[in-house]
């Protein structure tokens, strides 16, 4: 199995931690990863997005057309990546700040409003893990337990207090998904 | 620590792990996106507490090349790493090493040009690269790594290579291959050469002779003209045992191939998926990557050529590779270029199209 997987949005979303730590679980489970960033003159509020294919063989090409899944915070984001989803993949977006919504038919589109929960529940750094639960929820890549030792291991030790914080977000984003399955 | 290692790194970390690990004397370097993570991880690091390893942030380009001179002629494995400008005010100092026949390690990850250019990746410093980008009549040892993998494994390779022929080695890699992420296991751990070891290697280094030999006299300057054709006689005559005994690359589902990509690097990740693709759709098409771009697998691709109805040279260049394929094939059969430019990466399905084209 292959998923070639977009993350798209604003710097400063945790769109390039998010696929690292996706990545990361991934190869915790002995899988095949690639993280391709469009890395660039990037700061805080321009864009930022990468690829992130996790397979069980050789990952061929890091540079892609077309994607199974794309998970996309912003608007621009939205107009750029839902063209580029594989007929019959998944769209995964963020309500927040969205003027025009997904229009495709041939596709899943989710909607998983975690900006929003996030800041009412106090958890809006972890606001990517949330998102990040949304994904696993539909297209399980990566055990939960896998993304927890993932961070365990990205994670300086000292912010491993708050390993517990991330699981209840990607929890809580599963639920919001669950509502729609 | 584990002697064997699995994670995830970019391309130019791997690079800075492996040098660490395999016995590398001294970095010498000047930061320059994308390549600017190798000096980083360096840093952090510290090598220099473990290994015993020279990290050194030189003042520019030219004085980190040049250190790399002083450090190979006294037989250290020393190494530099930049991007395509910064690799072009080296030239200079890469003629020098290689008309003084000096065992060093240059890495390249490239980026859009001419000129300060773009950032984004690029393969067009192919030329520089493999047809000299100093004066003279010289040759790089050149290693394309088209994974994360390749960067941690062709550091080591490239120092044997250079070594055993006393010449510089370059690792031309792209801003993309730099700066992507993958599994990667590391090198186990190689200790650096003790002072005996090196002088027994480098019987040519400046390491001091003590009175008990003849002086070894480094220098690529040599006034009477009888005298330097025979230098550049023996400089040839070891170009010439490299390209026979040197040339690597991979070949994929070129069994039953009847169209040929032929794509070193980043561009020959992209051609397998291409093949996915095209195979889907009928078209039999294999790809040949050239892992030394010099020695260029010249007669591989002839035999290839022989056996396939076209020739499809993928670069993000504006075509160079594709005349060393032109000359490689002696024009036997069709050989197309296609790429893109300006820091622009083809997409798998354009590349299908211009495939296509090829079977009308």
């Amino acid at each position: 199995m292959t998923q070639e997987i977009i993350i798209s949005g604003f710097g400063g979303q945790g769109v390039l931690s998010m696929g690292k730590i996706l990545a990361y679980a991934g190869l915790m489970e002995d899988k095949e990863v690639t993280w391709m960033p469009a890395y660039g003159p990037e700061q805080r509020g321009g864009t930022a997005n990468v690829t992130v294919i996790v397979s069980d063989e050789p990952v061929s090409s890091p540079i892609l057309s077309s994607y199974d899944t794309a998970i996309v915070l912003n608007q621009p984001s939205l107009e750029k990546f839902e063209p580029k989803v594989k007929p019959g993949g998944s769209l995964i977006y963020d309500g927040y700040g969205i003027n025009v919504p997904p229009t495709r038919k041939d596709i899943n589109v989710y909607r998983i409003d975690a900006m929003d929960t996030a800041a009412q529940l106090n958890m809006i750094k972890v606001f990517n893990m949330m998102v990040l639960g949304g994904l696993l929820k539909i297209h399980p890549v990566v055990e939960i337990e896998s993304v927890l030792k993932a961070l365990r291991k990205t994670l300086p030790e000292r912010h491993h207090h708050l390993i517990p914080l991330n699981e209840e977000a990607i929890r809580k984003g599963m639920e919001i998904i669950q509502k729609q399955l | 620590m584990a002697q064997k290692e699995i994670t995830l790194l970019k391309g130019n970390e791997a690079i800075a792990h492996a040098a660490i690990r395999c016995g590398c004397d001294g970095y010498f370097g000047y930061p320059i996106t994308p390549q600017s993570e190798v000096l980083e991880t360096l840093a952090a690091e510290k090598p220099w507490e473990t290994t015993g390893m020279v990290v050194l942030q030189a003042e520019s380009e030219v004085a980190s090349i040049n250190m790399v001179y002083g450090g190979a002629a006294s037989g250290k494995r020393v190494m530099t790493s930049s991007s395509s400008p910064g690799v072009s005010l080296m030239q200079e100092g890469i003629s020098y090493l290689a008309g003084a026949e000096l065992p060093c390690l240059i890495v390249n990850v490239s980026r859009g040009g001419p000129g300060l250019g773009t950032i984004q990746p690029s393969q067009a410093d192919y030329f520089q690269t493999v047809k000299g980008g100093g004066h003279g009549d010289y040759r790089l040892i050149t290693l394309a790594p088209a994974s994360v993998q390749e960067m941690a494994d062709f550091v080591d390779l490239a120092f044997e290579l250079a070594f055993r022929y006393r010449n510089p080695a370059m690792i031309l890699s792209d801003g993309a291959i730099g700066q992507m992420m993958e599994k990667v296991v590391l090198p186990p751990y190689k200790p650096r050469r003790t002072e005996e070891e090196l002088i027994k290697e480098c019987p040519w280094a400046t390491t001091g002779r003590k009175g008990l030999r003849k002086p070894n006299i480094i220098t690529s300057l040599e006034l009477r003209s009888e005298e330097m054709e025979k230098v550049n006689l023996r400089l040839q005559a070891k170009y010439k045992e490299i390209q026979e005994k040197e040339v690597r690359y991979e070949e994929y589902m070129t069994d039953d191939a009847e169209y040929l990509i032929v794509a070193f690097g980043s561009a020959a990740r992209i051609s397998k998926k291409v093949i996915a693709i095209a195979r889907e759709q009928g078209l039999k098409v294999g790809l040949l990557r050239p892992i030394t771009l010099w020695p260029f697998p010249s007669k591989r691709i002839s035999e290839l050529g022989k056996k396939v109805k076209g020739i499809l040279s993928l670069e993000i260049n504006a075509g160079q590779m594709v005349e060393d394929i032109r000359l490689a094939v002696e024009c036997n059969v069709p050989v197309k270029w296609y790429g893109r430019l300006g820091g622009i990466i083809p997409e798998p399905e354009e590349v299908v199209e211009e495939l296509k084209k090829m079977t009308v």
